[in-house]
């Protein structure tokens, strides 16, 4: 085609062009480097503007603002029935025990006055003091100072959220109330302090008294019903399509289906679960075992996935071995294979139990995404979730729930790191390296 | 150990197939009542000899065909909804033989706000349903809504861009928000509109649909989203119910519309007219198989009034006529009939 013989190049020519190459190359590499940096350092970046932005909300969050009265514990009328029963305190006038101390600080003039002046105190204070008389029967015809949370309104104008200087119309404090918090403030008697209700509490509507001992009890509840009902399982699975499972059609089609399962968006498994726990067994809605069996089925194919990867990891060596000294299948399987595979599922259970942990789109549908007083004592009980109580909480209008949505999302999140601490502690003690 | 947990597993099961039955209410529904029945369920709850009901979101709809659905503890009690159940919901409800009774606890406003930065927004309701509905008639045709700014639909009006932030389709606000404004002030009210619909041969509901040219966004479920998005842009203006916008009076200001401002007390003397009416449906077989469901609605009564707690979280209180009609309602169970919802 063309009588161009082949240039023969000279060892200086030659080494010209080696060494432009050379060059080129080393810039790419130092080009992919960057490109890595900028990404690495992007990643980081958003995660310190999550950080700060969530930390810088959420502090402020765990901490409130108390007022200190002094009340005396009238018997007649805090226990009606003088039985020191729960049904008799809450029968009692706690309430207006409460606000009679209250009067007694600020001497509100006229209806319009005090019916303010009532505004300042949490609306949980009659259940504290019910909590306090249960707690202690003695204090009871004593007078004792006892501090209660502020309103919500009154805690944003406390930190400023509220604006003295806005009118007071637009306000959502108005000028007498303002008046008596000042003479609040003048005797000493508000304080900032840690929270009692963030980390105690259960859900409320009142932000000031709402926590989230309910949900992070749910979490806890719904999470060991997940590992209890799917670690067996994905285990099991795993075991017997890495160990006994003949390789054919049948195999094949369900390994692909497990692998695609690990995709499904997880609000399927909320309709399954709707479908079949609900629809046909009968389970009642909303509670954390219903949740925890949903979420099995999410976690079911990560589980699996990387329990087989785990047992693959096994050296042959070790099963030959086994074999070689007439241990049977499942002596081998339960003597060797699983121990040493062991540190591996572990950490991929729990990294799908992370990812259960933050769900709450498979739980709308089987009503766990619900406001839920009462603090479940059992898996039978309704209750629901942390994800779910941080989704609530940012959508109320009261906007003390801006700080307590923050918290909340620190909580889960030093949650997470917990459970991924005790995947990496546990990887390293139960790991072995041969 | 495996052993051991798979049993526990399988003890689990078992336990809660034998206690099927619930003790606490169930209650499902818009999300617009949700602030309102939590807040009656927690007081409700207080009450030591008396489990607090659970109280589910989910919307309108899951409140209003979730109550429908069936008999037995395993369906919601009481289905909470931002807009009357339709006889076609109700046609449900008979086919699964669930008798309810409608109680309407109050009325949401419906409010269109900005920051306080910008301008009052003084408008009227068919000038704001020519703002934001699709279709708008010019010339005597329905046309793709071509208005870029406030000013452009009436020169007195400010001049900037229309940005609406608002509920996404699941929302019971933005179906009221487009049956109120988009249809009937807009549509059934201006002249022009009727020609050009009845020349087009379409249905006043057909502007019910909203604008998607980006002068409307759908901001989510979230309405304190839209609240912070109002407060970073003084020329974006949000849709929401007014419980927010009383929540954060210092920061945000409600459009003036037809010359009356979303105030409570216009709100509550039906002088503003973007306000709908929100209820709950009560199933009468589960009356006294669940304890308590009439002990939940007196509270509902003890709260609704014009000073009741309810009025204090941005709910406006019926006038006192029809919160008797209403309370009396609770005690006679009148079972809800297509007929009445016409």
């Amino acid at each position: 085609m063309n009588n161009n013989k082949p240039k023969i190049l000279t060892a200086n020519e030659a080494s010209k062009i080696v060494e432009s190459s050379v060059i080129k190359r080393r810039k790419k590499d130092a080009r992919l480097k960057t490109y890595g940096r900028i990404a690495i350092g992007l990643a980081v970046s958003f995660l310190i503007f999550l950080f700060v932005s969530i930390f810088s909300k959420g502090i402020p969050g765990f901490f409130q603002y108390y007022v200190t009265l002094d009340v005396y514990l009238d018997r007649d009328r805090l226990d009606p029935k003088g039985d020191l029963s729960p049904v008799s305190l809450y029968n009692g006038d706690a309430r207006s025990i409460v606000i009679e101390s209250l009067y007694k600080v600020i001497n509100p003039k006229g209806r319009k006055e005090k019916k303010a002046a009532k505004k300042i105190i949490s609306t949980n204070a009659d259940v504290r003091i019910s909590k306090m008389v249960l707690d202690d029967p003695n204090i009871l015809g004593k007078t004792i100072p006892i501090t209660f949370a502020v309103d919500d309104d009154i805690d944003s104008f406390l930190r400023g959220y509220i604006k003295r200087d806005t009118p007071s119309s637009e306000r959502r404090i108005n000028d007498t109330v303002i008046k008596f918090v000042d003479k609040l403030s003048a005797e000493n008697r508000i304080s900032y302090k840690f929270s009692d209700y963030i980390l105690t509490g259960s859900a409320s509507r009142s932000p000031e008294i709402a926590g989230i001992k309910g949900a992070f009890i749910g979490s806890m509840l719904t999470l060991a019903v997940c590992f209890i009902i799917a670690f067996p399982l994905g285990v099991a699975t795993a075991v017997y399509l890495e160990e006994f499972a003949p390789k054919n059609r049948i195999t094949e089609i369900i390994e692909v289906n497990i692998n695609n399962l690990a995709a499904v968006p997880s609000v399927v498994f909320g309709i399954l679960g709707l479908a079949i726990f609900i629809g046909i067994f009968g389970m009642p809605r909303s509670i954390p075992l219903l949740g925890g069996m949903v979420l099995a089925l999410m976690t079911l194919p990560t589980i699996i996935i990387s329990s087989r990867a785990a047992i693959r990891a096994v050296p042959p060596s070790i099963k030959d071995a086994a074999y070689g000294i007439g241990a049977s299948k499942l002596q081998t399987i339960f003597h060797h294979v699983l121990p040493l595979a062991m540190p591996g599922m572990l950490t991929g259970t729990i990294i799908g139990m992370a990812q259960a942990l933050g769900e709450t789109a498979p739980l709308l549908m089987i009503g766990m995404v619900a406001f839920i007083v009462d603090i479940p004592g059992g898996v039978t009980d309704p209750g629901t979730v942390l994800p779910v109580q941080i989704f609530m909480w940012a959508d109320f209008a009261e906007r003390m729930f801006i700080q307590k949505t923050s918290s909340a999302i620190i909580v889960l999140l030093v949650f997470l790191i917990f459970m991924n601490a005790a995947a990496v502690i546990l990887r390293k003690k139960l790991e072995r390296r041969w | 150990m495996l052993k051991k947990l798979i049993t526990a597993g399988f003890v689990l099961a078992l336990s809660t197939t034998a206690s099927n039955a619930r003790e606490q209410i169930s209650i499902a529904g818009s999300s617009t009542v949700l602030p309102f029945a939590t807040i009656i369920a927690e007081t409700f709850g207080k009450d030591p000899t008396i489990k607090t009901p659970v109280v589910e979101s989910g919307g309108s709809s899951v409140g209003k065909k979730g109550v429908c659905e069936g008999i037995g503890t395993k369906f919601i009690d009481i289905g909470n909804a931002s807009s009357r159940m339709k006889t076609k919901e109700l046609a449900f409800c008979d086919k699964n033989k669930v008798k309810l009774t409608e109680i309407k606890v109050g009325y949401d406003g419906i409010v269109v706000a900005n920051s306080k930065k910008g301008k009052v927004l003084n408008i009227s309701k068919s000038d704001l349903g020519k703002a934001l509905t699709a279709k708008v008639a010019i010339n005597g045709k329905m046309v793709d809504n071509p208005y870029k700014k406030w000013s452009d639909i009436n020169p007195a009006l400010p001049n900037v861009e229309i940005r609406v932030y608002g509920p996404p389709t699941t929302s019971g606000t933005r179906a009221s928000y487009a049956e109120m404004v988009n249809e009937k002030g807009y549509c059934k009210k201006d002249k022009d509109a009727k020609a050009a619909l009845k020349a087009a041969g379409m249905k006043a509901k057909k502007c019910r649909a909203m604008r998607t040219d980006g002068a409307f966004i759908e901001a989510g479920e979230q309405d304190n989203l839209i609240v912070q998005k109002l407060q970073e842009d003084p020329n974006a203006y949000g849709i929401f119910g007014f419980s927010y916008l009383d929540q954060n009076s210092d920061t945000l200001q409600g459009a003036i519309i037809s010359k009356t401002a979303p105030t409570f007390e216009n709100i509550a003397g039906n002088n503003y007219s973007v306000s709908r009416a929100l209820y709950f449906y009560v199933k009468h077989q589960h009356m006294g198989v669940i304890k308590g469901i009439d002990k939940y609605m007196d509270k509902w009564v003890a709260n609704w009034g014009d000073d009741g707690m309810l009025a204090d979280a941005g709910m406006i209180p019926m006038p006192a006529a029809e919160r008797a009609k209403y309370a009396k309602a609770m005690k006679e169970l009148p079972v809800l009939t297509a007929d009445m919802l016409k």
